[in-house]
């Protein structure tokens, strides 16, 4: 079937002004992705998927400046002890990174894998992608499989002693980075991987995630502070028998994020969950949108996601779970909340639920509101001034989303970063 | 101490009086109650105090220590020294009791001008005043009020009251809701905290809690109105009469 003409055009007009990266063992899956996009198209705002949020900057040829914001704070995650792989404007940058050697993990550059043929990455990239196309449309990831010019490909065969950071650097108004990652965890192996920044003015991001029987992943991701940066982030997990996948995302500020997350339970007895805190200041348009399909017995999936709203910033939650036929046994939680600091802004929630096996216990919820007056009133009673007291209640409502990170010591600094930023706006 | 003048007061958001001429005067160091049938406004006139949003006041004014308090916000109120035990304990989901307890503690601290409390000098504090109520660690670390029994929420009011060591307390119905023991804690409590330079509103409807937070005045209050006011005699007499003679007496 042909694209409508505007969604042909603009798919065009982007495929033409990327280049194709050839050589090596991920060209087939490189080809066939972009075969892919040819035949969805990029996405418009005429598409369901995209009814709340308009992609037209994120599929555009030019990436929109963004300003590269200097905080003069420490960057998120210092002082933790970790291996570091810095990207700049979406390249890796050797002598900023440490070197890549840890007990327990394997990390090659993707462009590296160009040399050798036979390698497990080609089971693995742009496979996840492509399974994640149904039943929905995610163009932007095959996008990303096709083109992505750089990433790392991890082999997780233990348990390393520190978590993997993928820190993501912003260098130039202009940039516009496609990355793509693929992380493999071993039976039984465990890690956590950090990311932090804001990676580039615009950032199309892939992380494709399989976890053999009872391993376990933590991703703990931090958005960065460039208030007009963009990004259009996909994760896609894959889980095995008793296996454990937890990730949060924090957003502070940004013009426009999409975060994707397409979780498949192929192995009994696991567990996900994805969770993520956002908060926005005026032009702020934050989109959440999650799939989870529970295709395995006795699986249990959790989706928490909070966001704080002021001066018409937006925020969008599109959430589902799928329960396949045989899927009996599974436990579906998921909550979308959103605390509206002002009549303003606005939180567009679609929350879904579609169940074919029949012992099942899934739930779901959305609301949105202000602040509890007479909380607030009781706080201030006891002499905590109005600006304090709504900073406590707003951490409060952003808590269930932050307990979510299994380290107490991640879930501290994500609190310190959001505090300083409901602190910088008293 | 606390002054209370003529106050008339309606709601905000409808055409209804409900403190129509109030006129009280608590002195430091005394403890006035006040009791009254349901809805005269006992809980009205303490929001009033305490600067609750949805009241309107039309006449008169309220003063602590010859300052004018109607004009301030709750928290100016509370650095002053106005401490009010709520009627109805508000919950607060995500905030911890002892994050609460401290961030209130310094934040008075520090609007008046004095260094904030240490954590562990904090710490020490409200372990010693929280053992004496009966109220355990775990109950500290929970939730502000969230999953607290009726009576839970009660100690916990009179523990805040204690770390804050407020001037002038406005005690809402403390007792509803307690057994004997716990009666029996919270006006311990109350009584540890009388001084000279301190003064009490302790509203109730029940003698029993005056028979261990001994007043020195009693006042009645109805549609609005002191319209009684007594020794702790005044009491007994609503405990064994009800209001009816007192409210025929006035009419
Ligand atoms: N926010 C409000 N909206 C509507 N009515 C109100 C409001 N606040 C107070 N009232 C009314 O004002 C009157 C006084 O109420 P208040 O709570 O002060 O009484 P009270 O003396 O404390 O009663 P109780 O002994 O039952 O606690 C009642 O008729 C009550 O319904
Ligand atoms: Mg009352």
């Amino acid at each position: 079937m042909a694209l409508p003409e505007l969604k042909h055009s603009t798919t065009e007009a982007r495929l033409a002004a990327l280049d194709l990266p050839t050589g090596g063992c991920l060209d087939v899956a490189r080809r066939a992705a972009l075969s892919r996009v040819q035949t969805m198209g990029l996405p418009d705002r005429r598409d369901e998927y995209w009814k709340y949020t308009r992609p037209d900057t994120l599929t555009a040829v030019e990436a929109p400046a963004a300003a590269v914001f200097e905080s003069g704070e420490a960057a998120m995650f210092d002082g933790f002890d970790r291996l570091q792989i810095v990207f700049v404007d979406g390249v890796f940058d050797p002598d900023a990174s440490d070197d890549l050697s840890l007990e327990g993990v394997s990390i090659e550059r993707l462009i590296d894998l160009k040399d050798k043929d036979i390698h497990w990455s080609k089971d693995i990239y742009g496979v996840l992608e492509a399974r994640g196309q149904i039943p929905v449309e995610r163009p932007l990831a095959a996008l990303n499989t096709a083109f992505a010019t750089d990433g790392v490909v991890v082999h997780v065969t233990g348990t390393p002693s520190k978590p993997l950071n993928f820190v993501y650097r912003h260098g130039q108004e202009n940039s516009d980075a496609i990355l793509h990652h693929v992380i493999k965890v071993d039976s039984d192996a465990e890690a956590t991987i950090l990311e932090n920044g804001p990676a580039a003015s615009r950032f199309n991001h892939v992380i494709e995630i399989d976890i053999a029987d009872r391993g376990t992943l933590h991703v703990v991701r931090s958005q960065g502070r460039d208030h007009e940066r963009r990004a259009a982030t996909h994760m896609f997990a894959r889980l095995g028998q008793e296996s454990v996948f937890k990730s949060f995302t924090l957003t502070v500020n940004g013009v426009l994020t999409r975060n994707e997350a397409v979780v498949e339970f192929l192995g009994d007895d696991a567990v996900a969950h994805v969770a993520g805190a956002c908060v926005g200041d005026g032009d702020f348009h934050h989109d959440d949108t999650v799939f989870v399909t529970h295709d395995a017995v006795n699986c249990e999936s959790r989706q928490v996601f909070k966001k704080v709203l002021r001066n018409g910033a937006t925020g969008v939650f599109q959430g589902k779970i799928l329960v396949k036929e045989g899927a009996q046994k599974t436990d579906g939680y998921q909550i979308s909340q959103s605390l509206l600091l002002d009549d303003d802004s606005q939180f567009l929630a679609k929350p879904e639920l579609e169940i074919y096996a029949d012992d099942v216990a899934c739930s779901h919820g959305s609301t949105s509101g202000a602040i509890d007056e007479e909380g607030l009133f009781y706080l201030r009673s006891r002499g905590v001034p109005e600006a304090e007291a709504t900073n406590l209640m707003t951490l409060a409502f952003l808590a269930e989303a932050v307990q979510e990170i299994d380290s107490d010591e991640i879930a501290a600094s994500i609190n310190d970063r959001l505090y300083g930023w409901l602190a910088r706006r008293g | 101490m606390l002054e209370i003048k003529n106050l008339h007061v309606k709601l905000e958001e409808e055409d209804k009086q409900i403190l129509k001429g109030v006129n009280l005067t608590v002195e430091a160091g005394k403890v006035h109650a006040i009791m009254g049938p349901n809805g005269s406004g006992k809980s009205t006139l303490s929001y009033v105090l305490s600067g609750k949003d949805g009241y309107e006041v039309t006449e008169g004014s309220a003063t602590l220590e010859g300052e004018e308090l109607l004009e301030l916000e709750p928290e100016e109120r509370a650095a002053l020294g106005v401490f009010l035990a709520f009627q109805y304990p508000v919950e607060i989901p995500g905030v911890g009791n002892m994050t609460f307890l401290r961030t209130a503690v310094n934040a008075q601290r520090k609007a008046r001008g004095e260094e904030e409390l240490s954590a562990s000098d904090f710490l020490k504090v409200v372990r010693e005043k929280a053992k004496t109520l009966k109220i355990d660690a775990e109950m500290l670390k929970r939730p502000v009020n969230v999953g607290f029994s009726g009576g839970e929420k009660k100690r916990n009011e009179i523990l805040q009251m204690a770390m804050l060591a407020p001037k002038m307390c406005i005690l809402d119905e403390t007792d509803s809701g307690l057994d004997v023991d716990a009666m029996k804690l919270v006006a311990d409590g109350v009584n540890a905290l009388r001084d000279e330079g301190r003064g009490f509103l302790v509203i109730t409807h029940y003698q029993r809690l005056l028979d261990h937070i001994k007043p020195d005045v009693v006042h009645i209050m109805s549609d609005g109105r002191i319209i009684k006011t007594g020794g702790p005699e005044l009491a007994l007499e609503v405990e064994h009469n009800g209001y009816a003679d007192i409210l025929a007496e006035v009419a």
